[in-house]
């Protein structure tokens, strides 16, 4: 029989790798599974937009940190993740989403994120590289991405450092309490932990569903493309109001482009295909606003999967019933702010005050599921 | 907008005119599809801008396919860069639609069969100086000739392994291209040992063999079992060095001889070009001998997803005969399931098929890749020409903890560059699988994605108003 560590982490996404990592740190002994690869699903096929102006309202000051801790990730996190803290504008091109804008920014300001509502010219000035058309635009020194397919070998090699046991490529097949804690079962040998924390993405539901709660959690398919490298033709992190474009171009010259189109997945098999319409017109609005890229080629599109709860806030906190257990998923732009929010976590487990609240489940167990 | 038919080829090669041309010959309405100007694959291709061939008997046999190709009432769309396929279970129920650009922009096909004749892909493992201007596929060597009657330069060493080899020396010494040296990675008794599948197709053999001896006539030096050690060179290639290699194609001890030279054509053999049926989901299988992964075929050359079917060099590297032969038994396959009667023709060409492998094995063979070659790449040697990640950068990222292909390339962004793999693919799954005493399978591959060809956004997107873009609904605040 396995030893039982301090903390067992099922899932190894951000969430689960962030959680572990600060465990860790905190003085637990800390045993990650993960079926696959760190960061391989969404955590690491993400557009990487860190972003104030695609998070919902509730999850800003949590935003507002998480960049922070993105944009330090050299010194605290010890490897790079290609964080490039740069302005981020959200454009209006028709008096609906003029209106669209105005209301949105300004409850996310109310919120605390720095945005300010600019012209044409001004936004011109921002960001050099526009097409024509913009009406209003809003403008946010508080942007930037990663390069999120960095995210697992950085935190794979910070995870080694820290001492966690990584056991990749182990499925978990199922979740038992015992005395004294949960055993992980996999194909191979179990985990056992005195905690357990559940940071499986979309497929928290299964998981919870091992120990008796049902959590539905909605899957969502991600479309993303990007582009062959080009010369610079632009130096910001552009959006739309109604957040359906993210689009920033890499210091080696591609430009990714995302906003959340709709693709063919499920949780089972995982972004499976992208839908050509779509993709076109999510790249026609990339066009729209930064006609230069007509002329870059496109190299690559796929579809990640990003899981959504009812409400559409996260599943962080408590296993209600369950004690000394944790779920932590479910952040919408989770790779936004999902760091900060693990480290939240983190800090529960280690009985510290959290500085802000966590997310407790409860709320989408107890009633009726409301519509977002 | 979306034109519909019976079935849809994409390349119009040997396998799949043939299969165009026998599913219409039953009425099935068939539109055929290919990124070049005019059919006959990589094996037969047209010549191009005001070349008027070089009349040999490829040049023939093109136009023969040609011929009956534009007599045939299939529907041919050439210069058109298929770039996304959606497929049964990936958005649709049933069938295919195919996405298309060409003169006019995007174009979108639809049909319940789908035939994928895209051929192969050239393999060149990396040595020190491939990517220098001047290095050339082998399979390019033979483009430039057919289609343009052009040389890749005035004085060429050629070198790799395989029947091109020897077609693409012949056809430079007839265009007045002074020969440095041919390399072969084979030894003679590598081609003896085929000498009695080969000569179960004299008529082949013999003209392997004659184009051979028109290259050695011209006064060529013959190396067999040598292999280019490096490409030299500042700007392009202007010295190549060889040495004498093993059976499984290793360098060994031995005298190194260097060529001054202003090209040097070179290639490994032929990976199988089966971009569409990953992307459709398809099973597939690794054969070594046969251009390493192939989606899993039955009888009739039908994959494993309901009405796609996967013919010639891209289903296994089989060469042209069978190419041919399988495009026809899945165009009648296509028509007999709709209700043509076509069994006895079926039969004659299963038959064909079975008489035609020993050879087209016996060449495939010769052109397969050979993992001691691969094992022998140099730490410092590019293997992903895309985004420069070397041999010992592929090592790094293994050491640091990758154990799939997947996360290989998010290490090292190996594979993630415009050619996305068709180039690395084949040496870079082949190191991680040595390196961690593996088999192919386990190392796995990169996943299958659109496009399936870089293409511009500006012809993707065509002229739009941005009224018309269907924004979905915003997410919630």
């Amino acid at each position: 029989m396995s030893a039982a560590r301090d903390l067992v982490v099922v899932g190894g996404g951000l969430h689960g790798c962030a959680t572990a990592l600060f465990a860790a740190r905190g003085g637990l002994s800390v045993t990650l599974v993960e079926r696959g690869a760190l960061c391989r699903e969404a955590s690491g096929v993400n557009a990487g937009t860190l972003t104030m102006q695609m998070t919902r309202v509730a999850l800003i000051p949590y935003a507002l940190r998480a960049h922070a801790m993105w944009a330090s990730a050299r010194d605290w996190l010890g490897h790079d993740v290609g964080v490039v803290v740069c302005d981020g504008l959200s454009l209006a091109f028709t008096e609906r989403e003029e209106e669209l804008l105005a209301f949105r920014a300004g409850k996310r300001r109310e919120a605390g994120a720095p945005i300010e509502l600019i012209g044409a010219a001004a936004a011109q000035t921002v960001e050099p590289g526009l097409g024509e058309g913009v009406r209003l635009a809003g403008h946010c020194k508080v942007d930037g991405y990663a390069n999120a397919y960095l995210t697992g070998l950085a935190f794979r090699r910070a995870l080694v450092e820290a001492g966690v046991e990584l056991r990749e490529h182990a499925e978990a097949i199922g979740i038992e309490r015992e005395a004294g804690g949960y055993v992980v079962k996999t194909r191979a040998a179990p985990a056992r932990g005195r905690r357990l924390v559940i940071a499986g993405g979309v497929w928290i539901e299964p998981m919870l569903a091992w120990l008796g709660v049902a959590l539905p959690i909605k899957v969502l398919v991600n479309q993303l493309a990007v582009t062959e490298r080009q010369r610079p033709v632009m130096r910001t992190v552009i959006g739309i109001a109604s957040g359906l474009l993210s689009l920033k171009q890499y210091p080696h010259g591609t430009t990714v482009i995302g906003g959340g189109w709709q693709g063919v997945g499920d949780r089972a098999r995982g972004g499976l295909a992208l839908r050509p319409e779509r993709l076109i017109g999510n790249i026609r609005l990339a066009c729209h606003a930064i006609p230069a890229l007509k002329q870059a080629r496109l190299a690559r599109a796929w579809a990640g999967l990003e899981a959504e709860t009812a409400d559409a806030l996260p599943a962080v906190g408590p296993i209600p019933g369950h004690p000394d257990a944790y779920v932590c998923g479910s952040v919408h732009s989770g790779y936004t702010s999902g760091l900060y929010i693990a480290r939240l976590l983190a800090d529960r487990i280690l009985g510290r005050e959290p500085e802000l609240p966590l997310f407790p489940i409860d709320r989408l167990l107890a009633q009726p599921q409301r519509a977002a | 907008m979306t034109a519909r038919f019976d079935a849809i080829v994409i390349g119009a090669g040997p396998a799949g005119a043939e299969a165009a041309i026998a599913a219409a010959r039953h009425g099935r309405r068939v539109a055929v599809l290919d990124e070049q100007p005019a059919a006959g694959g990589q094996v037969w291709r047209a010549p191009v801008g005001g070349f008027a061939g070089k009349g040999d008997a490829d040049h023939r046999a093109g136009d023969d396919l040609r011929e009956r190709l534009a007599a045939s009432p299939a529907t041919t769309q050439f210069g058109r860069r298929v770039w996304s396929v959606v497929g049964p279970g990936l958005g649709r129920d049933t069938g295919f639609r195919v996405d298309a650009l060409g003169p006019d922009g995007n174009e979108s096909l639809e049909a319940p069969a789908l035939v994928v004749a895209t051929g192969a892909h050239e393999r060149v493992t990396p040595f020190p100086g491939w990517t220098l201007p001047g290095v050339i596929g082998l399979a390019a060597a033979t483009v430039l000739l057919k289609s343009h009657g052009a040389a890749p330069g005035a004085r060429v060493v050629v070198a790799g392994c395989g029947p091109l080899l020897a077609v693409v020396a012949a056809g430079l010494v007839a265009a007045g291209v002074e020969i440095a040296a041919i390399v072969d990675r084979a030894a003679r008794r590598d081609w003896a040992m085929r000498l009695p599948a080969l000569l179960g197709r004299p008529s082949l053999a013999l003209r392997g063999a004659m184009l051979a001896g028109r290259a050695r006539l011209a006064g060529a030096p013959f190396f067999a079992a040598h292999g280019v050690r490096r490409a030299e060179g500042e700007e392009a290639v202007r010295r190549v060095v060889i040495g004498p290699v093993d059976a499984q194609g290793a360098p060994i001890a031995g005298q190194e001889r260097a060529f001054d030279c202003d090209a040097l054509v070179v290639g490994h053999g032929l990976t199988t070009a089966c971009e569409v049926t990953r992307l459709m989901r398809a099973e597939h299988r690794y054969d070594r001998l046969r251009g390493g992964w192939m989606p899993v075929v039955d009888q009739a050359f039908r994959t494993t997803v309901e009405g796609l079917y996967a013919v010639g060099d891209g289903a296994g590297v089989r060469g042209q005969i069978m190419a041919s032969l399988a495009g026809r038994r899945a165009g009648l396959a296509i028509a007999a399931g709709q209700g043509a009667d076509v069994a006895q023709e079926c039969a004659r060409i299963d038959r064909a098929l079975v008489r035609a492998a020993p050879f087209s094995d016996a060449m495939a063979s010769l052109m397969a890749q050979r993992p001691a070659e691969v094992a022998a790449i140099a730490a410092g040697t590019v293997v992903c020409r895309c985004e420069d990640v070397t041999r010992g950068e592929i090592d790094a990222a293994i050491t640091d903890g990758a154990r799939d292909i997947d996360q290989l390339k998010h290490f090292t962004r190996c594979g993630m560059g415009p050619c996305q793999g068709r180039s690395c693919s084949d040496a870079a799954e082949e190191l991680m699988a040595a390196a961690l005493n593996v088999s192919r399978e386990t190392v796995g591959r990169w996943t299958g994605r659109p496009p399936l060809r870089p293409v511009a956004l500006g012809e993707m997107i065509g002229a739009f108003d941005y009224a018309d873009i269907p924004i979905p609904t915003p997410a919630p605040l």
